[in-house]
C-alpha cells in the first residue's frame, strides 16, 4: 500500500482537478482534509484506545506468503468490523477501522470508531474482548496463528494441554505389572508342582532305603551278640515288592 | 617378586585339580552356564550400562576428545584387563562365590566378600531407582504429543506456570513433575508416589528376571545385551541424517594434548576403567565359577575388554550426534529470536536480515542505534555453550536426549526405543548386582539353607525395595546423587586393591600361575605377571589416594533445584548439612574398613578361644 502525506494528497488532487469546477473542488478538498485531519489525530501511535499489530507472513507461509497490500488492509478492516459487531452488536463499518503508521515490516496501529458519532473512539477493553473471542477467525482470514499476527498488549487465550481420561502411563505400567506377576506365579507354580512330581517318586524308593539302614544298623549292634545275619534273602524280598 | 605371605591350610580350603577334574564330569548341584553365549552376554551386560552412554561421553569431550580416547584405550589395556582376568580366573578355579573365593584364600580375608557383598547392594539400591526413572519416562512415551513438551498452564489460564516459563519444558517435567524435588537433602517432604510405582515395578522385573539365578536370569540376557546395540545402531544412523550431527561428533573428537598434562585427566580416566568393568563388586567372581573348569578366561578377559572399549566409543559417538543436533536447533532458534527482535524494533520488512547477514547487520544497527540496541537484551548465541550443556548423568538423558527427541519426527516412537535401550543397559548390570548380593548372602548362611532360590530372591528384593523408599521422598534425587558419589567410588577402589595384594601375595602368585596353566593350558604371559605384581595395584593405590585427597580438600557441596535461587534455572551448589559426614562415612568407610575390621574380629575371637582352651 502507498503511503500519502498529507501535502501529497493536496497536491495530487490539485494536478487531477484541473478541469473540474472551483466550487466543486474545494468543496471535495475540505471534505478530505477534514477527514483525513479527523483520522490522522484519532490514529496516532501509542493511541490511547488503539493497538499495534505485526504481521509475519513470510514467517508463517515461507514460499507461499501473499503480498501485503491495500487488498489485504482492506481484509483487515473488514475482519476487524465484523469482529466489532459480534461484541458490541452494532452496526461497524469498514470505515470505523482506523489504520495508520503502516511499516515495511508489516505493522500498523489501529483505533476503532463507534458507529454512532465517528469522532468517538471505541474503548481499548472492548477492542481487546472482541479481538479475543474472535481471534481463530481473524487469524485464519490471514491463515496466520496467534504469534504470527501479533496484537501488541492482547495476551493470547493458551490452550490447556490435552490431558486424556486414564493416565496413558498408568495402562503401560499396568501390562507391565500384570505380566511379570502372571510369571511369577507361573514360575512358582510350576516349581511347586515340580517339587511334588519330585516326591512322589521319592517316597516309594525312599522307604526302602530307611530299611536298609535301619537294618545295616541294627546288624551292626548284633552282630556283636548273634553273628552275622544273611541279609541276601530279606534283600530279594524288598526289591520285589516293586 | 617371590614374596608370599604364609598361609597354612591352602591346600585344605580349596578343591585340588584331582577335585575339579572329578566334579567336571559328575553333574553338580551348582548352576551351570547353558552356552558360553550366556556367560559372555552376561558378562558384557553387565560391564556395559548406564555410565557407558551419560558418563564416558562426557568425561570424553571434557578432558580433551581424541587424546583422552586413546588415554583411556591404553589403560583398559593396563589397569582393566588384567584386574578383570584375576577375578575370572580366581572364580573359575575356586568355583564359589565372592564370599566363598576369598574365604578358602584365608579366613582372615572374608572381609573382602563382604565389603563386595556391602557394595552391591548399596549401588544396587540407587541404581534401581535410575532404572525406577527410566520406567516412567518410558510408560510416559506413549502418547502424543509427549508429556514432556508441553507447560501446564498457571490458575488465569493466561500464561504457564512460572517455574516452567523460567527453566524449560524438560527441566520442570524431570524435577517437578517426575520427582517433585525439595531444596535440600534435608527436606524430605514426604513420599513421591509415582516413583514409589515405578520402583515397585522396578524391583519386580529383576525379582522375576533372577528369580531362578542364572537359569532365568541367562535367558534374559539375549534380549538386555543385545538389544541396546541394536537401539544404539538404530540411533546413530537416525542421528547421522540430523542437521548438525557432525559439529557434535567435531566437538567430541577435537583432541587437546595439553589435557594430557594434568593429573585430573588419569584420574578420571582410571577411575572410568575401573568402574566400567564393574569390578570390586563380586558379580564376576560369581558368574565365572559357573564356567567349566577348562574355559579360557583369558580370551574371555581379552574379548570383554575389546567390546567394553568399542561400545564406549560407539555410544560416545551416537550421544554426540543427537547432542550436536539439539545444540545447533538451540542455536538456530536463539538466532531467529534475535532476528525477530531486531526486526520488530526497527520495523524492518521480513527479509531483510536472515541468518546469513545477521552478524552483518546487528554490526550495522548497533554502530547506528547501540542505545535501542542495547535496551534490546539481546543475548549472544554461543555454538560452544550450548554443545557444552548438560551433558552428563541425569541431566544428559532426562534433560537433553528428550528435548533433542522432541524435535525429531515421529517422537514417541524414538522415545520409547531410547528409554527400552537405558532400561536394557541398567537393568543387565543389574543381574551382576544380585548375583553378589544373593550368592554371598548363601555363602554366609544368613539364609535359612532351606529355602528354595525363588524365596531368597523375593525376599532380597523386596527388602531392597523397602530400602529404596528412601529415594521415593521428594529429596530422592539427592540421595542418589550422594550415594552415586560415595558408595560408588571409593569402596570399590579400596576393595580392588586388596583383591589384587590378596591374590598375588596371599595366594601365591606361582599358585597362580600354576592354576592358569591347569585351566587353560599355557603360563600367562610376562605382561600379565608384571601387571599384576605391579601396574594395576599401583595404578589403582594412586587413584584411591589422589582421590581421598582431592575429596578431602574440597567443601562437600551438591546441586539442588530451588525455583528461588539466583542461578535458577541453572542448578544451585549448596553446602551439605553436617549429619551428611556420618552417612558418608557409612556409604564409603564401612564396606572399605570390612576388610581390616574382619580380620581383627577374627583375630580376637581366634585369641579368646584359645586362651579359653
Amino acid at each position: 500500500m502507498l503511503r500519502f502525506s498529507l501535502s501529497e494528497l493536496l497536491q495530487l488532487l490539485k494536478n487531477f482537478c484541473f478541469s473540474f469546477s472551483g466550487k466543486m473542488l474545494e468543496k471535495i478538498l475540505i471534505l478530505l482534509c477534514l477527514t483525513s485531519a479527523a483520522a490522522g489525530q484519532l490514529c496516532k501511535p501509542d493511541a490511547s484506545d488503539g493497538y499495534k499489530v505485526r504481521l509475519s507472513i513470510k514467517t508463517a507461509l515461507g514460499d507461499q506468503a501473499y503480498l501485503w497490500d491495500e487488498k489485504e488492509m482492506f481484509l483487515f478492516r473488514s475482519t476487524m468490523a465484523y469482529a466489532m459487531r459480534g461484541q458490541l452488536n452494532q452496526q461497524f463499518d469498514v470505515s470505523n477501522i482506523i489504520v495508520c503508521e503502516e511499516t515495511a515490516r508489516v505493522s500498523f496501529w489501529f483505533v476503532v470508531t463507534s458507529p454512532l458519532n465517528t469522532s468517538n473512539l471505541v474503548d481499548k477493553k472492548s477492542v481487546e474482548e472482541a479481538v479475543r473471542k474472535h481471534r481463530n477467525r481473524i487469524n485464519s482470514a490471514f491463515l496466520l496463528t496467534d504469534e504470527t499476527l501479533e496484537f501488541e498488549g492482547i495476551p493470547r487465550t493458551l490452550e490447556a494441554p490435552f490431558t486424556p481420561d486414564t493416565p496413558p502411563w498408568l495402562i503401560v505400567f499396568g501390562v507391565v505389572m500384570g505380566a511379570v506377576v502372571a510369571g511369577i506365579i507361573v514360575f512358582i507354580g510350576f516349581s511347586v508342582v515340580q517339587k511334588k512330581r519330585k516326591k512322589n517318586k521319592k517316597t516309594p524308593e525312599d522307604e526302602d532305603s530307611e530299611e536298609e539302614e535301619s537294618r545295616g544298623k541294627t546288624m551292626e549292634n548284633g552282630a556283636a551278640n548273634e553273628g552275622v545275619y544273611n541279609m541276601s534273602f530279606t534283600d530279594e524280598e524288598r526289591f520285589t515288592r516293586i | 617378586m617371590r614374596f608370599v605371605l604364609a598361609n597354612p591350610g591352602l591346600d585344605n580350603r580349596i578343591p585340588s585339580y584331582k577335585d575339579l577334574e572329578r566334579t567336571e564330569e559328575e553333574a553338580g548341584d551348582r548352576p551351570k552356564w547353558d552356552n558360553k553365549a550366556q556367560y559372555i552376554l552376561t558378562c558384557v551386560g553387565f560391564c556395559i550400562g548406564i555410565g557407558n552412554v551419560w558418563r564416558f561421553p562426557y568425561l570424553c569431550q571434557s578432558h580433551g576428545g581424541g587424546a583422552f580416547i586413546i588415554l583411556y584405550l591404553i589403560l583398559l589395556v593396563l589397569e582393566g584387563m588384567p584386574l578383570l582376568l584375576l577375578e575370572f580366573a580366581i572364580g573359575q578355579r575356586l568355583r564359589k562365590g565372592s564370599v566363598g573365593v576369598w574365604r578358602s584364600i584365608n579366613p582372615y580375608l572374608t572381609g573382602i566378600g563382604i565389603g563386595s557383598m556391602l557394595v552391591s547392594l548399596l549401588i544396587g539400591l540407587y541404581y534401581n531407582t535410575l532404572i525406577a526413572w527410566i520406567m516412567w519416562y518410558l510408560f510416559n512415551s506413549f502418547q502424543n504429543p509427549l508429556p514432556w513438551s508441553q507447560c501446564p498452564l498457571n490458575d488465569n489460564g493466561t500464561g504457564f506456570v512460572p517455574e516452567c516459563q523460567r527453566s524449560s519444558t524438560m527441566d520442570y517435567y524431570f524435577y517437578r513433575v517426575t520427582l517433585n524435588s525439595s531444596t535440600s537433602i534435608a527436606e524430605s517432604g514426604g513420599i513421591h508416589w509415582p516413583i514409589v510405582v515405578c520402583l515397585l515395578a522396578a524391583w519386580t522385573v529383576i525379582c522375576i528376571c533372577y528369580i531362578r539365578g542364572i537359569s532365568t536370569s541367562g535367558k534374559a540376557v539375549y534380549v538386555t545385551a543385545i538389544l541396546p546395540y541394536i537401539v544404539l545402531t538404530i540411533f546413530l544412523i537416525r542421528g547421522l541424517t540430523l542437521k548438525g550431527a557432525l559439529s557434535g561428533i567435531i566437538y567430541l573428537f577435537t583432541p587437546d594434548i595439553n589435557e594430557l598434562t594434568k593429573p585430573t585427566t588419569w584420574l578420571d580416566a582410571g577411575a572410568q576403567v575401573f568402574y566400567a568393568f564393574s569390578l570390586a563388586w563380586g558379580g564376576l567372581i560369581s558368574f565365572s565359577s559357573y564356567n567349566p573348569i577348562h574355559n579360557n578366561c583369558m580370551q574371555d578377559a581379552m574379548i570383554l575388554t575389546a567390546i567394553t572399549g568399542f561400545t564406549s566409543i560407539f555410544s560416545a559417538v551416537v550421544t554426540y550426534t543427537v547432542i550436536g543436533f539439539r545444540a545447533t536447533e538451540n542455536y538456530d532458534s536463539c538466532i531467529s529470536d534475535n532476528i525477530l527482535t531486531l526486526l520488530n524494533a526497527f520495523d524492518l520488512p521480513e527479509d531483510s536480515i536472515t541468518t546469513s547477514n545477521y552478524e552483518a547487520a546487528f554490526h550495522h544497527l548497533n554502530s547506528s542505534n547501540p542505545d535501542i540496541v542495547f535496551g534490546l537484551g539481546i543475548k549472544p548465541c554461543d555454538m560452544q555453550k550450548l554443545l557444552s550443556e548438560g551433558v552428563e548423568g541425569t541431566g544428559l538423558a532426562f534433560i537433553v536426549f528428550t528435548e533433542a527427541i522432541m524435535e525429531m519426527p515421529g517422537s514417541p516412537a524414538w522415545s520409547v526405543l531410547f528409554f527400552v535401550m537405558l532400561f536394557c543397559l541398567g537393568i543387565s548390570t543389574l543381574f551382576g548386582n544380585i548375583e553378589g548380593v544373593v550368592v554371598p548372602l548363601k555363602d554366609l548362611k544368613m539364609l535359612p539353607k532351606k529355602w528354595p532360590q525363588e524365596a531368597i530372591t523375593g525376599v532380597t528384593c523386596f527388602i531392597a525395595f523397602i530400602i529404596s523408599l528412601l529415594f521415593a521422598q521428594h529429596s530422592g534425587i539427592y540421595w542418589v546423587t550422594l550415594f552415586d558419589n560415595f558408595a560408588g567410588s571409593v569402596p570399590l577402589l579400596t576393595i580392588g586393591f586388596f583383591e589384587m595384594i590378596a591374590v598375588v601375595y596371599i595366594y601365591g602368585i606361582d599358585r597362580f600361575n600354576e592354576d592358569m596353566k591347569f585351566m587353560i593350558g599355557y603360563k600367562p604371559s610376562i605382561f600379565w605377571q608384571v601387571s599384576w605384581r605391579f601396574t594395576s595395584p599401583l595404578v589403582v593405590l594412586v587413584i584411591l589416594v589422589f582421590y581421598l585427597v582431592t575429596q578431602s580438600q574440597e567443601e562437600l557441596t551438591y546441586l539442588v533445584w530451588d525455583p528461588k535461587s539466583d542461578q535458577f534455572p541453572s542448578l544451585a551448589s549448596v553446602p551439605y548439612p553436617s549429619w551428611i559426614n556420618l552417612i558418608i562415612f557409612i556409604l564409603a568407610g564401612i564396606p572399605s574398613l570390612t576388610v581390616p575390621a574382619y580380620a581383627l574380629c577374627r583375630l580376637v575371637f581366634v585369641y579368646f578361644k584359645k586362651t579359653n582352651n
